[in-house]
């Protein structure tokens, strides 16, 4: 015979079943119906063939994988990872300063300061990629600027460069990595440099010992919030590389889109995937070493 | 600003970097001059043409469309969601699982809901691109209302069942109410967006209902013409309003 409590106790364990059921279910069923099913069918036609007019034929083969080697694509791999590399680093050596000045603006000016760094970000993507458009063309305000102060004596190719998309990328994500920094430099306690020049140790040593290190974790999430959206692009290389720069983005967009070889399209994103997945495991692994480090410490 | 020292090259130059594209467009937008590249004075007449434009006004009324629709959607799943991860499971895994739509590439999730519309035989047009936009847009608003569960007292609504209330009556009088700021950030971040969002609409809209984005994106493939730099100088305005708004509500220093 069970008690009237236990009664209770089970009648609440139902409740909270289906109280469970009804706030989680919809939202992750919804999750499963419209991401991790499109993203293991895109997995799945990685091994299938081709089909005529886009889709796959219901055929087993690893040729997909197999063309992926082939030079052509190696490159635009390559060359994507290397301009995305190079935009992060920018973003790094002028974000970095940059997030650091606004943490030490008077409290009353940081708020402005901030909100002017998201405000490009919050226009429309492909307008900011077209005000490049317009300031890197020939006939263009900076090729005129240039050449009226006696800098220049032709105006010089700017769009349609690599120079061109890496600038475009730059533009387009840079608050990503003002952001996080200024959070971390925000947190930071400055009696620990304090501590550090107290102690004798000059301004750069208290900075790449002290400050670089705290603040490590917040500039690893700027880089990726940076490199990842870089990576995949397909917009910049297009209107500022002008065809001549293609970038992975492009390659998978045109499989799926134009050449409607969609199971090599999908060998190309699980790459750009793979990179991704790679890259966020490398930074949670640093990150754990430094909360690691300063625990024992 | 003085005691900045050196660091003051860097902030300047961030600044300068940022805004010069912008003004150089707002600039253009008045130039008479029909040649993009020469100043023929200043006017407002492009900004007349575009009013007239039947393309980019099916193409933003397409793009309300979908924003509305796909904010309401999201605004109510994302928060039944917070609210079941905070109060009804401890599981980390579960909670990494309804916010991936947040952090995977947009060309991935663009990629994989063409293939799964196309794999059940679906037309594409606006509808699809709703469906696609509450996925990300959900985990938006699950993410912002969760920040705001971690801060609210459960005990407030436990009071309220000890005192007679129902478990619905809790939810609509104690629950939704102290997150109400959470889910109107949450709204407002799904519509803004939704609204610029680009290239998961490039895969999963029609031919004949293009979003105001895709509009933009083939006008502006073909160069440089006065109409997109009006549309585009509209639109900067639209945009800076709408967070400087935004600001007087939500202090920015409380999302970063």
């Amino acid at each position: 015979m069970t008690s009237p409590a236990a009664q209770g106790r089970g009648a609440g364990r139902r409740r909270a079943l289906g109280a469970r059921f009804v706030f989680l279910g919809p939202g992750l069923f919804y999750v499963t119906v419209f991401m991790a099913i499109p993203m293991l069918l895109v997995l799945s036609y990685a091994f299938l063939k081709r089909g005529r007019f886009g889709g796959v034929k219901m055929e087993f083969t690893l040729d997909n994988f197999h063309r992926v080697i082939e030079s052509v694509y190696v490159s635009v791999i390559g060359n994507s990872i290397l301009i995305a590399a190079i935009t992060t680093i920018l973003a790094l050596l002028i974000g970095y300063p940059t997030a650091y000045a606004i943490a030490r603006l008077p409290r009353k000016w940081r708020n402005l300061a901030l909100v002017l760094v998201v405000l490009p970000f919050w226009t429309n993507f492909l307008i900011r990629t077209y005000a490049w458009i317009l300031l890197l063309n020939s006939e263009g305000p900076l090729n005129k600027g240039l050449t009226a102060v006696g800098i220049l004596h032709e105006p010089l190719d700017l769009l349609y460069t690599r120079g061109a998309v890496i600038a475009g990328l730059l533009y387009a994500y840079l608050p990503l990595m003002i952001l996080p920094i200024y959070a971390s430099v925000e947190r930071l306690d400055n009696s620990l440099i304090e501590a550090a020049t107290n102690l004798g140790a000059s301004r750069a040593r208290a900075f790449f010992t002290v400050t670089l290190p705290l603040t490590l974790p917040g500039t690893m999430i700027g880089a990726i919030f940076v490199f990842v959206p870089s990576l995949g692009n397909f917009i910049v290389p297009e209107l500022l590389g002008g065809g001549k720069t293609v970038m992975i983005g492009n390659l998978i967009r045109d499989q799926f889109l134009k050449a409607r070889d969609w199971p090599f399209g999908a060998v190309l994103a699980l790459i750009m995937v793979a990179l991704l997945i790679l890259l966020f495991a490398g930074q949670a692994a640093i990150s754990r070493r430094i909360n690691g480090r300063g625990r024992h410490a | 600003m003085r005691n900045l020292g050196w660091l003051r090259v860097p902030l300047i130059g961030t600044y300068v970097f940022l805004y010069i594209p912008i003004i150089v467009l707002v600039v253009m937008s008045f130039n008479a001059s029909k040649m993009p590249f020469s100043w023929g004075g200043f006017s407002g007449r492009w900004y007349s043409t575009l009013l007239n434009d039947e393309l980019i006004r099916q193409g933003f009324i397409n793009t309300i469309i979908v924003a509305v629709g796909a904010t309401v959607l999201a605004t109510i799943l994302g928060t039944l969601l917070a609210i079941g991860l905070a109060r009804y499971t401890r599981s980390a895994v579960l909670e990494a699982y309804a916010l991936t739509p947040a952090i995977v590439p947009d060309l991935a999730l663009a990629i994989g809901l063409l293939v799964m519309f196309s794999a059940v035989g679906m037309t594409l047009g606006l509808h699809s691109v709703l469906l696609a936009h509450v996925v990300f847009g959900m985990a938006f608003v699950a993410a912002v209302v969760t920040a705001r569960l971690g801060q609210t007292d459960p005990s407030l609504e436990e009071a309220s069942r000890d005192l007679g209330s129902s478990a619905i009556g809790t939810f609509f009088r104690i629950t939704i109410p102290s997150l109400a700021p959470a889910i109107v950030a949450g709204a407002l971040l799904v519509f803004t967006l939704s609204l610029d969002e680009f290239v998961i609409a490039f895969f999963t809209d029609g031919p004949s209902t293009p979003t105001l984005p895709i509009v933009i994106y083939s006008m502006v493939r073909f160069g440089v013409t006065p109409e997109i730099n009006a549309l585009a100088a509209l639109l900067l305005l639209v945009s800076f309003t709408v967070v400087i708004a935004a600001q007087r509500f939500t202090r920015i220093s409380d999302a970063v």
